[in-house]
């Protein structure tokens, strides 16, 4: 199933984009998408950053669906 | 749904004048602006950035938490995206409500809420011309 990753901030400063495209197989988790996204960038991405899912905070073993956003949150800072 | 997010200046009247009612005696106001010094530098200013989409959610999630805690309060915020300068103001929430002690309440509750939960990032701008990004809680 295609998933779109958002990475922001200083996670994409050591990215060098700010959006992924990944296919992952089905009964992907959160935790199964970050892993990937980690191996992708090369240890650049902290083991267990803050993750959305569709604009909602998610667990690692939250299952995804086909379509989602998944965003990697870096330490928010608003306020 | 509210626009919480905006690039302008903040116009804290206006706030204001969403929040006044005539059963309203008490209102609180919260204003954050960026300062001048850090530990480590003079900073020129901040440059805010956010995932604005769930950003607005979020705001939107802690709004109606506090209106469910506190169901008689009337509440207005705006924070700004993109550079604001050192003295300017770059968050303001207002909260009125019939007695002061709840406007002071809510008003607290989201700004407190807003540092732990809303996707949003500062990156400081030091007069050196340096960059870089806040941590949170102080750093």
């Amino acid at each position: 199933m295609n998933v779109k990753v958002l990475v922001f901030a200083s996670y994409a400063d050591a990215l060098g984009k700010s959006e992924l495209a990944l296919n992952l197989p089905p009964g992907a988790t959160v935790g199964d998408c970050l892993a990937e996204v980690r191996r992708q960038a090369g240890g650049r991405v902290p083991p267990a950053p803050l993750v959305a899912v569709n604009q909602v905070y998610a667990r690692p073993e939250q299952p995804l669906t086909e379509g989602d956003e998944v965003a990697l949150i870096p330490p928010v800072a608003g306020g | 749904m509210c626009a919480w997010l905006t690039y302008d200046s903040l116009d804290i009247p206006s706030l204001l004048a969403e929040v006044a009612a005539e059963d309203c005696g008490g209102t609180a106001i919260f204003v954050g602006t960026v300062r001048r010094s850090a530990e480590d530098g003079e900073i020129a200013g901040i440059d805010y950035s956010g995932y604005e989409a769930m950003a607005e959610a979020e705001f939107d999630r802690i709004v109606a938490d506090a209106r469910s805690q506190w169901p008689d309060a009337r509440i207005a915020l705006r924070h700004r995206l993109g550079y604001v300068r050192t003295g300017e103001v770059s968050v303001a929430i207002v909260a009125a409500a019939p007695h002061r002690a709840t406007a002071f309440h809510a008003c607290r509750f989201i700004i407190e809420e807003t540092k732990e939960r809303v996707p949003i990032w500062k990156k400081e701008c030091l007069a050196t011309g340096d960059e870089r990004w806040v941590k949170p809680h102080g750093g």
